[in-house]
């Protein structure tokens, strides 16, 4: 059976990624997949208060998570961290952490902050996609650069990148992934619905799989902003 | 101070500033309309640098006992972390509550909206019209981005489809709007030693002695003050502040 908006399972909505259009920001990035998209904001290395959250061996990573009240397709969201924002915040967290080195900066914290203002599904895996540009654009080291794709089941067949009607549909699957595309390795994975082992590895090869051309889109987007510089500065040399 | 706004200090005694705007100079005003999806109504300014998004959501409620014919408004401007370092997470900041409540007013004191219209069923069934403004990029100060941002999200709201008396999600929202009777515009006008400026930067916003948020409506008059800042204002003050928030809020209507 093939899907409502006629795309092949393994193919993901139509991409939009930018870099740096938060100017208050040290790095920043949007991320666009579909219908649902995230903006994130990386301040930092700062100070970490209190005192006794600091780690003298190396920064701290910290995420926020939250979706902005008029970005459901239901109610009203109250502001503020309800419950599911701030397991969210945690997952994202872990999702990163192990890619980003934080070692140059003891005693600090580098803050992520995730916002999501219209949601289709999938929008902690597109939160994840801009936090890990803009930790990139903030010039923090980095082994790779994270990406995560929400794979799963309808209709019995393994997908990718599902709209909120598939995962709202009977005996859907969800299971959002985050791979570090340059080992394979999996740094986020979640899963609600029902499943068998064998579809639960397809739907993480599935993930592995489209992760290497979500990666190419984050990375160009990086690549934008400081062709779109360079390109400003020979203009500039030669006036 | 930091330098550069000591630098700002310097410049504006001479007559100038830092972005070589005029003092009576709003910075690019860029808009765009109904841009999120899921909103029922929604619009995205960008003053500069500063930026915002509004939404708005109409849900069913019951009215309030004192006006049983009419529905009911709420808005709130959250300051996000995400949009500048001086915001933290947690409960909404004493500063956001100011925005909130002076954008709150101008729409409220303005009468732009019949809440009449906003009546489903007398007593019983009301919409509740809930606004909400968030800055992506803060700079400077978020009062007139925040009302513009907000009456640029009314004009393109539309109701949302009911099925037995409840919103019914799933389907495509109406093409009916409700009638926007006025366009109350909000122009904030700064005193900075013995100057008068509109529209300042997060570097110029330290210099503020004293402020005078003015709400004027379509035929002139005006409908919501708010005097904030540290400084006592004279009349002569205040005149020459309401002259000037005229004449910005009648330019900024020619451009909407």
């Amino acid at each position: 059976m093939s899907r409502e908006d006629g795309r092949a399972n393994n193919h993901l909505r139509e991409i939009t990624a930018k870099v740096g259009i938060i100017k208050n920001a040290k790095g920043s990035a949007f991320f666009k997949i579909g219908k649902t998209a995230a903006y994130a904001a990386v301040y930092g290395p700062r100070e970490l208060h209190p005192k006794f959250l600091q780690n003298p061996k190396t920064g701290v990573l910290r995420c926020y998570y939250s979706m902005m009240p008029f970005s459901g397709v239901g109610e009203r969201i109250r502001p503020g961290p309800n419950r599911r924002a701030k397991e969210i915040s945690l997952v994202t967290e872990k999702a990163l952490l192990p890619v980003v080195d934080l070692s140059d900066y003891p005693n600090a914290v580098v803050d992520v902050f995730i916002e999501v203002p219209q949601a289709d599904a999938g929008t902690r895996c597109a939160g994840i996609c801009a936090a890990a540009m803009a930790l990139a654009d903030a010039g923090l080291r980095m082994k790779d650069i994270p990406v995560s794709i929400a794979c799963g089941l309808v209709n019995g067949e393994v997908v990718a990148d599902l709209t909120y009607n598939e995962e709202a549909s009977e005996g859907a699957v969800d299971l959002p992934i985050c791979i570090l595309p340059r080992t394979g390795e999996i740094t986020l994975l979640q899963m609600d619905g029902k499943i068998s082992k064998e579809k639960l590895m397809e739907a993480i090869e599935l993930g592995k799989k489209v992760s290497h051309d979500l990666a190419q889109n984050l990375r160009n987007a990086l690549l934008e902003k400081y062709i779109d510089l360079d390109n400003n500065h020979n203009k500039e040399d030669t006036k | 101070m930091n330098p550069v706004q000591q630098y700002s200090t310097k410049l504006i005694s001479e007559g100038r500033r830092l972005d070589g705007r005029k003092f009576d100079q709003y910075r690019d005003i860029v808009i765009e309309k109904g841009l999120v999806g899921p909103a029922d109504g929604s619009a995205r300014v960008r003053f500069g640098n500063c930026e915002v998004i509004a939404g708005v959501k109409l849900s069913v409620g019951t009215p309030f006992p004192d006006t049983p014919d009419k529905g009911a408004l709420m808005i709130e401007v959250e300051f996000l972390p995400l949009s500048s370092q001086e915001y933290e997470s947690g409960p909404p900041s004493i500063d956001s509550i100011e925005v909130s409540r002076v954008v709150d007013k101008c729409i409220r004191e303005s009468e732009c909206i019949n809440m009449k219209d906003l009546c489903i069923e007398e007593g019983e069934k009301v919409w509740i019209l809930s606004i909400d403004i968030v800055p992506i990029n803060s700079d400077g100060d978020l009062f007139d981005i925040s009302s513009l941002a907000t009456l640029i999200a009314l004009e393109n709201t539309r109701f949302p489809a009911l099925k037995n008396g409840v919103v019914d999600y799933k389907a495509e929202s109406t093409k009916n709007k409700f009638s926007l009777l006025q366009k109350p515009i909000l122009v904030t006008v700064y005193k900075i030693g013995n100057e008068f400026l509109v529209d300042i930067t997060a570097d110029e916003k330290k210099l503020v002695d004293a402020r005078l948020g003015v709400t004027v409506l379509e035929d002139e008059s005006i409908c919501a003050l708010q005097k904030g800042g540290d400084v006592a204002l004279s009349s002569e003050d205040i005149d020459k502040m309401l002259s000037l928030a005229l004449n910005k809020a009648k330019e900024l209507r020619e451009r909407l």
